[in-house]
């Protein structure tokens, strides 16, 4: 067969509205009273707590969990959200089996360990629906910072900077506010609208200006901020996507799995959303899994996952890697793309497979195959724009594609902190975003009583 | 599997587990039931004068739970038997005729005059029970009414109503107790001097559950107001178990047979009570929480534990007296230290962070900047603190020293005996 002649099948409609409505309803269900009475019965209450270490943000997790067995919903939701304000979002997203609950000291007891996600879920969900409020804000400062991104890290700083009584504009790029979390993350993870409810929680606070629409390096620069501002905090994410570095990668349907995601986050009937009949995957982080998995709850025959390492090296958990095999997902390791294949419309993708040399490197054992596809996503990692930045933006340290920070965000450059995925030593994990944007807000708040 | 034949005060019952008197044993319904499950014998509930008492229509129990909802503690104000006598009666020797090797008791509870216990008791005895229980313990209600603990907290009283009961009856007597009292010794003597053939404990403690945190009135209520019940469970028998261990080993209380009541659950807290100086048991609580079938674990898990420790249900009856005794006779020279299985342990810092906080600085949290829990032995005084909290059975154990110093006190280990009697630091030391 003459792969270079096949018409795409790419067409909404594979999967009625009940069937959709299904895959992507909650993955993980809420707890209800009693399952969460019962989990949080579990909890230890560990001295010096291994979970709590293993935290990111270092929630105080036995605390909150004592706190749900006494039904202290709204100190437990206190608890959790006065060290991580997207705990909301955590619960829903955290990869607990590598965190917190891969800590827990009842795996060393009996291999199950205590549902950390699904309590903090539940303690949190309330104060969201409910919108209670937990936090005052300190008497005003007089100061005030602008953060550029509004995703987890711009928030998060924004938050915390809100609460300690500065003013705070946050200037963000979408037409919505959240970053990834509206736009990135895989639906069934974070449904009915959450991300905007945490959103609207954190501004709740006062004291936030959300600028929505705006772009760094087109409608403002850094060194404007840096002049009308008392300090900036930069969140900006990474902005652009890897590509394949392949002849061809501008055929359609060579698409950027974010962007599709972002579609998908978007869109008002799934059902309706174009989606291709044989999908392939090229890449074995979180966002991989996501497309995969969501391409096949749409409803496409065959999707391939395909990952020049083995599963060990892959950035997406075990977890993760098990849920992608469970929906459908056909995992291919060690290989690469080498030829993507077709006129106009990609056809078939030909890769290579992959071995480590003797010196431990990744090369190519000359073996090939071909997957037929309608759809080809791309999912191997994201760039920094370093382009908005602005070329007048000298002494801004940027290092292997990612801003240089110290240990409280602080940048090379005066006034300027920064935070999230667009930062060094990141893992690309919404709870680290929160710290960073966190630990940052604290700083600015010791650097502007000092002035 | 051994033989769990019981006779007690010469009534045999094909094992040792009675049901107590109480909404489990009201009427023939549930009596047959418990029989068919494989109950040994069952104490009627409670037997009044006519007209009989009202009950209220509204919440008669309250329980303290688990997270898992699972019943810990259980409080009730329920009143004696709302039947009339005859329709009781008329069940009572129904049952007798029906389980014949099965034992019944009939308990009572009437008022202090001898012309009512030389009325009522042949008339119940006609039925042909085999014993009488004289409910002396019942903590709310009919004490208000001068009967049940009102009469068991007044040993005169029991001693009255132990003689008024033994002249009337001809089957025996068992005198039920209860445990609001400062010591069980005197209503145990009581009903030792008045003739009585055994006595039965515990009966309920007096007990408010909680408050509705809504309403912040006490929990429950009728009808927004409530009273105070009995409280019984599995939270009880400590407090039961105490009881029964000093009638069994005080010298003036230890002929008297008794019976044992106060939150068994399984069979283990069946050992409990046999090896304390009880001769059989009394169930209610764990009957109302699960049903009747809990017998077949009670049965069976006792039964085998007398296989594996080659002993007969008589011989294991009051085997654990010896072993109490007061504080002052203790060995002030046995010293045991607590060790952590490193193997076992799971690393929680439970048992770091109770020493650390409450007792005496005796389990490191940090070794070699590694987290590690170890017990420091010239800290530990061997508390069990630690053992208590572990979550991991058998993880921290005590272990004696037999030897050397206690690194503690620098003293010596000595395989001599002394207790506080003897003890330099006691004032009223006995000297040679």
């Amino acid at each position: 067969m003459n792969s270079a002649k096949r018409q795409p099948d790419i067409r909404g409609n594979r999967l009625d509205k009940d069937e959709i409505a299904i895959n992507f309803s909650d993955l993980h269900p809420p707890l209800s009273r009693s399952e969460a009475l019962i989990a949080a019965d579990r909890c230890y209450f560990c001295y010096d707590a291994p979970c709590t270490i293993a935290c990111p943000t270092g929630i105080d997790i036995p605390g909150f969990i004592q706190k749900i067995r006494s039904d202290n919903l709204r100190g437990s939701a206190h608890t959790i959200l006065r060290e991580n304000i997207m705990g909301g979002m955590c619960a829903r997203v955290c990869p607990t089996e590598v965190l917190c609950e891969e800590a827990c000291v009842r795996n060393t007891h009996e291999e199950k360990p205590v549902e950390i996600g699904l309590l903090q879920r539940y303690a949190t969900d309330p104060i969201f629906d409910q919108q209670v409020p937990l936090f005052a804000r300190a008497p005003p400062t007089g100061k005030k910072v602008a953060v550029v991104g509004g995703g987890p890290a711009g928030l998060s700083c924004a938050h915390r900077l809100a609460t300690l009584g500065h003013d705070v504009v946050v200037f963000n790029r979408d037409s919505k506010p959240g970053g990834l979390n509206e736009y990135g993350i895989a639906a069934y993870k974070t449904i009915d609208d959450f991300a905007q409810k945490e959103v609207d929680y954190i501004v709740s606070i006062g004291g936030i200006e959300l600028r929505n629409n705006t772009v760094l390096g087109q409608d403002f620069t850094l060194n404007e901020l840096r002049k009308s501002y008392d300090a900036v905090f930069v969140g900006i994410g990474l902005g652009s996507t890897n590509e394949l570095g392949l002849d061809q990668e501008s055929l359609t349907g060579v698409d950027s799995a974010l962007e599709y995601i972002a579609e998908l986050r978007q869109a008002d009937d799934l059902s309706r959303l174009p989606v291709g009949r044989r999908v392939v995957v090229i890449g074995g982080g979180m966002t991989a899994i996501d497309i995969a998995v969501q391409s096949k709850r749409l409803g496409a025959e065959l999707v391939d996952l395909v990952y020049r390492r083995g599963p060990e090296q892959m950035g997406a958990s075990q977890y993760e890697q098990d849920l992608a095999k469970t929906n459908g997902v056909t995992i291919h390791h060690w290989a690469k793309p080498v030829e993507l294949l077709g006129d106009e419309h990609v056809a078939t993708i030909r890769f290579e497979r992959t071995a480590l040399d003797s010196n431990g490197r990744l090369s190519s054992t000359g073996a090939q195959f071909e997957l037929v596809a309608d759809t080809v996503f791309k999912a191997i990692g994201q760039l920094l724009d370093v382009g908005v930045l602005g070329a007048d933006t000298v002494g801004l340290e940027i290092r292997n594609d990612r801003i240089v920070v110290n240990d409280v965000g602080r940048t090379t450059l005066r006034k300027v902190w920064a935070g999230g995925d667009c930062v060094s030593g990141g893992d690309d994990l919404t709870v680290t975003a929160v710290q960073q944007g966190k630990i940052a807000a604290i700083d600015i708040d010791r650097r502007l009583r000092k002035e | 599997m051994a033989d769990l034949k019981s006779t007690f005060l010469g009534i045999t019952s094909p094992n040792p587990f009675w049901l107590a008197s109480a909404p489990p044993t009201d009427k023939a319904y549930n009596v047959n039931r418990a029989f068919e499950a494989g109950w040994g014998g069952a104490v009627w509930k409670t037997l009044g004068e006519d007209p009989p008492i009202v009950n209220v229509s509204g919440p008669r129990y309250g329980a303290i739970h688990s997270n898992e909802r699972r019943v810990i503690g259980f409080n009730n104000i329920e009143l004696i038997t709302d039947r009339p006598l005859a329709t009781n009666l008329n069940e009572m020797r129904q049952i007798k005729k029906d389980w014949p090797d099965r034992a019944l008791v009939a308990s009572v509870m009437l008022p202090m005059n001898e012309e009512t216990w030389s009325k009522y008791l042949p008339m119940i005895e006609e039925t042909g029970i085999d014993a009488f229980e004289l409910n002396f313990g019942c903590p709310h209600g009919m004490s208000e009414r001068g009967m049940g603990a009102a009469v068991g907290q007044v040993p005169e009283y029991i001693q009255m109503a132990s003689e008024w009961a033994k002249k009337a009856a001809s089957v025996p007597v068992i005198v039920k107790l209860t445990p609001n009292v400062t010591s069980i010794l005197p209503p145990a003597k009581a009903a030792l001097d008045g003739g009585a053939d055994a006595v039965s404990l515990i009966n309920t403690i007096n007990s408010i559950m909680r408050v509705d945190y809504d309403s912040l009135t006490m929990y429950p209520t009728t009808d927004g107001m409530g009273t105070h019940g009995g409280y019984c469970g599995e939270a009880v028998k400590p407090i039961a178990l105490n009881m029964v261990a000093e009638i069994a080993r005080t010298k003036e209380t230890r002929s008297i047979p008794v019976s044992g009541i106060g939150g068994i659950t399984d069979w283990r807290d069946a050992v409990d009570f046999l090896a304390l100086g009880a001769s059989n048991v009394q169930v209610c609580t764990a009957a109302m929480v699960y049903g009747f079938k809990i017998i077949d674990d009670l049965v069976d898990g006792l039964s085998s534990f007398l296989d594996d420790k080659q002993l007969t249900l008589d011989q294991l009856i009051g085997k654990a007296v010896p072993s109490v005794t007061d504080w002052q006779y203790l060995n002030l020279n046995h010293v045991e230290k607590a060790v952590i299985d490193q193997d076992l342990c799971i690393q929680c810092g439970r048992c770091h962070v109770v020493c650390e906080d409450t007792s005496h600085q005796a389990i490191t949290h940090t070794v070699n900047g590694e987290r590690h829990f170890e017990v420091i032995d010239a800290e530990c005084v061997g508390c069990n603190l630690c053992v208590s909290v572990c979550p991991v059975d058998g993880c921290i154990t005590m272990q004696q020293l037999t030897e050397g110093t206690d690194p503690r006190t620098g003293e010596p280990i000595s395989r001599i005996k002394a207790n506080w009697t003897t003890h330099p630091n006691n004032p009223m030391r006995k000297t040679d």
